[in-house]
């Protein structure tokens, strides 16, 4: 498999010495040009395993693989965009997305490619402005852009839309469906939204939490562009969102618990 | 524009209530020239060069200590915001010393290099240092860890994460702590300068003390107040506020 998380636990030391798990002997193969959504309740670990597939992040116990070689570090075959806020403020537009790519190439070259790349984000107008002079929806494009720039295997996407309006949501949404019939990348997409997640992929990992793990996988084949009150949208919709209130009411009732007790 | 003319009427007002007591009598003219004075002792002391003489000795000292300064502060913060362990040792050290005045240390300095500029300097780099190492240091402590984990997913690590992301990132407080060098630097310049042998415009602050010139005691401290002034909001306010203006601290 393109991409193999394969008996994957992860762990954090606790204060008390003793490990906190975050989930345990995890497995997920996912296909090479698969848009995959990775749904699931606050704190059951989504961010994790994308920090792990990025290599920012230690595995404890299993492994991960991109085409057979085990992932240790980061390295510029995975590019990653986050929530907000990881663009550099000291660069202008061009040079955050000419980033990656100094050092592998000449500076034409990589001048052209950052050209490229800004236009399919259609920001091609802003090269020479700096991120402070951008709203939140553009800065997300740039970092987008930068990603892409160094043309990455996988496309780790951790909420990349979470802080946006719903408008400029809807207008990422429909820039980021088109660049990727474009180049075709293979995209981990972190989402809280169910209806993002049916809306823009191929399949959706919804995971449990406490002990973190997956708990349903579908595989969305219908045909894009998805409108909203498709009756299969509507109906893929309500099966995830039964599945994730019994894991949310799960959480809530531990929490009580606790609170209870002590 | 308004602001400016509010500012002037007011130093207007306070020379004029000055001038008042002056001519009231209450204090003895020895010990309280009138402002007209005082814009004599000035005008005199630029006219036969006397105060551009000091001026330009202490612009030596300060540039030469300030720049140590800079130098020194920036390794050690550097040190101690990446070394965990340098920090947990030595860390609170450098609170205390940062906390010590810096006349304090012109005794130690006149028993080392004697009555001489070398003494000077050296109090000036004991000014600035330990505020720009404090100021290094979280400087460094508080680059946003999504910039890091950004850059590193872009293959950036090691010499090269620091200086393309690192030293970037903290330029907002780096910059704050050189204005702060500065301000420590200037004061710790006229510690340094008014118990030494000259030259330089504490010297002559002193100079003047000893001959009871209290106009020309005036007179100096008034051009100590403006070039701390002027040099705070000409040079560094100025690029503080680029700064933050780039960097998206101020909105
Ligand atoms: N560096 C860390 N040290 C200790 N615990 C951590 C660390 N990072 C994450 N955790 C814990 O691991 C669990 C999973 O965190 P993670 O951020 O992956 O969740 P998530 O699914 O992304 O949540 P959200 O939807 O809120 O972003 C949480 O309980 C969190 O407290
Ligand atoms: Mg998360």
């Amino acid at each position: 498999m393109f991409l193999q998380i394969e008996a994957v636990s992860k762990s954090f030391a606790g204060d008390s010495g003793t490990d906190y798990p975050v989930f345990s002997d995890l497995d997920l193969a996912i296909s090479e040009n698969q848009f995959v959504a990775l749904l699931g309740p606050s704190g059951c670990g989504k961010s994790t395993l994308l920090s792990m597939v990025a290599g920012l992040e230690s595995i404890s116990k299993g492994r991960i693989a991109l085409e057979g070689n085990a992932i240790e570090a980061p390295d510029t075959d995975r590019g990653m965009v986050f929530q907000e806020g990881a663009i550099f403020p000291w660069l202008s537009v061009k040079e955050n997305v000419m980033f990656p790519l100094k050092g592998t190439m000449s500076k034409e070259q990589a001048s052209q490619v950052a050209d490229r790349h800004l236009k399919m984000v259609h920001l091609s107008r802003f090269k020479t402005n700096f991120p402070h002079e951008l709203s939140g929806g553009m800065q997300q494009r740039v970092a987008i852009a930068r990603a892409l720039a160094m043309d990455p295997k996988v496309l780790l996407m951790d909420e990349p839309f979470g802080a946006l309006d719903e408008q400029t949501r809807h207008i990422l949404h429909e820039e980021l469906m088109k660049i990727w019939e474009e180049t075709k990348k293979t995209i981990v997409f972190v989402t809280h939204s169910i209806q993002e997640a049916i809306k823009l992929s191929d399949r959706v990992v919804v995971m449990g939490t406490r002990p973190g793990r997956i708990i349903a996988d579908f595989d969305i084949d219908i045909p894009r562009p998805r409108q909203r009150s498709d009756e299969r949208v509507i109906e893929i919709e309500e099966r995830i969102m039964s599945l994730l209130e019994v894991e949310i009411q799960k959480v809530l009732e531990e929490e009580l618990d606790y609170d209870t007790a002590y | 524009m308004i602001l400016l003319i509010k500012r002037l009427l007011f130093i207007v007002v306070v020379v004029g209530i000055w001038q008042l007591v002056y001519s009231s009598g209450v204090f003895p003219d020895v010990a309280f020239p009138s402002p007209s004075q005082v814009v004599e002792a000035l005008y005199t002391g630029f006219a036969d060069g006397e105060f551009v003489h000091a001026l330009l000795a202490s612009f030596k000292h300060l540039i030469i200590g300030l720049t140590l300064a800079i130098l020194i502060g920036t390794l050690l913060g550097v040190l101690l915001g990446k070394s965990k362990q340098a920090n947990d040792i030595a860390g609170m050290y450098l609170v205390s010393l940062q906390s010590i005045p810096s006349i304090v240390w012109v005794p130690l300095a006149i028993l080392i290099f004697g009555f001489n500029e070398l003494s000077v300097i050296f109090v000036v780099i004991l000014g600035g240092t330990f505020v720009m190492a404090l100021n290094v240091r979280t400087a460094i402590h508080s680059v946003p860890p999504t910039f890091i984990r950004a850059a590193r997913t872009m293959g950036a690590h090691g010499m090269n994460l620091f200086f393309k992301v690192e030293v970037p990132a903290s330029l907002p407080y780096f910059v704050s702590g050189l204005r702060l060098a500065w301000a420590f630097s200037w004061r710790a310049l006229m510690a340094g300068e008014l118990l030494s042998n000259g030259p330089g415009l504490g010297y002559s602050l002193r100079y003047a003390m000893d001959y009871a010139l209290m106009e020309t005691v005036i007179g100096i401290i008034i051009i100590i107040g403006v070039i701390g002034s002027v040099v705070d909001q000409l040079v560094f306010s100025k690029i503080e506020k680029h700064v933050m203006k780039r960097w998206g601290l101020t909105k």
